[in-house]
């Protein structure tokens, strides 16, 4: 029987497992990705502007959004049942991190597609 | 880091939302305490690349074992120190 929470973010241990390691990998390759254009390109408005108008990029934006947020909250809710032992702020914690990350998420389509 | 991509979030917006605010992320940046912020988050996000690569090796099996794995986990201080110096040069120059 897969032991389960009703907090973890997929039906079992190993679903949430599997999250995150996808996700790292969509993750590591955007970071190294945009570190590496910033650090070859002599920054100014039109390239970085230039960059985010490209479909293709805002697709890959949006994607390692969605990816850090169930990164982050697969990470986020191991360092809670790891530390935070009373079921009350634990659950706090966790809906404070999933709102937070509900926003950003959000924030992000705004900033990517701009209403 | 989780509270880092706040500022990651804000300053992609202002330096999206035109030409000035371009200009006005890179007068922010300018400032000591913006300088200390984005090397704080870079560091954050280097060490944690640095291990998160580690421990996606280890799960095809490469430094599991103890000898494997004590010398994985210098490796991954030694990079990521160098990295963090790296981007503290790159953010503080």
């Amino acid at each position: 029987m897969a032991v389960n929470s009703v907090t973890n973010l997929g039906r079992s241990g190993v679903y949430d497992w599997m999250v995150q390691r996808v996700s790292a990998y969509l993750l590591a390759l955007y970071t190294i990705f945009l570190l590496g254009f910033m650090l070859t390109t002599d920054l100014d408005y039109e390239a970085w502007a230039g960059l985010f108008s490209q479909t293709w990029f805002r697709i890959f934006s949006l994607g390692t959004l969605i990816a850090l947020g169930g990164h982050a909250w697969v990470g986020l809710w191991t360092v809670s049942t790891d530390y935070i032992k009373a079921t009350l702020p634990r659950f706090l914690f966790q809906a404070i991190c999933g709102t937070v990350m509900f926003v950003y998420v959000v924030w992000g389509i705004q900033i990517l597609w701009g209403l | 880091m989780f509270v880092g991509v706040a500022f990651l979030l804000y300053g992609l917006d202002l330096s999206l939302s035109g030409e000035e605010g371009f200009a006005r992320v890179n007068e922010l940046l300018d400032s000591f305490l913006a300088k200390l912020i984005i090397w704080g988050i870079l560091s954050a996000l280097l060490y944690h690349l640095v291990a998160g690569i580690k421990h996606l090796l280890m799960d095809m099996g490469i430094g599991e074992e103890l000898k494997s794995g004590r010398l994985a986990a210098k490796l991954t201080i030694v990079i990521s120190v160098i990295l963090i110096v790296l981007a503290g040069v790159w953010v503080w120059q």
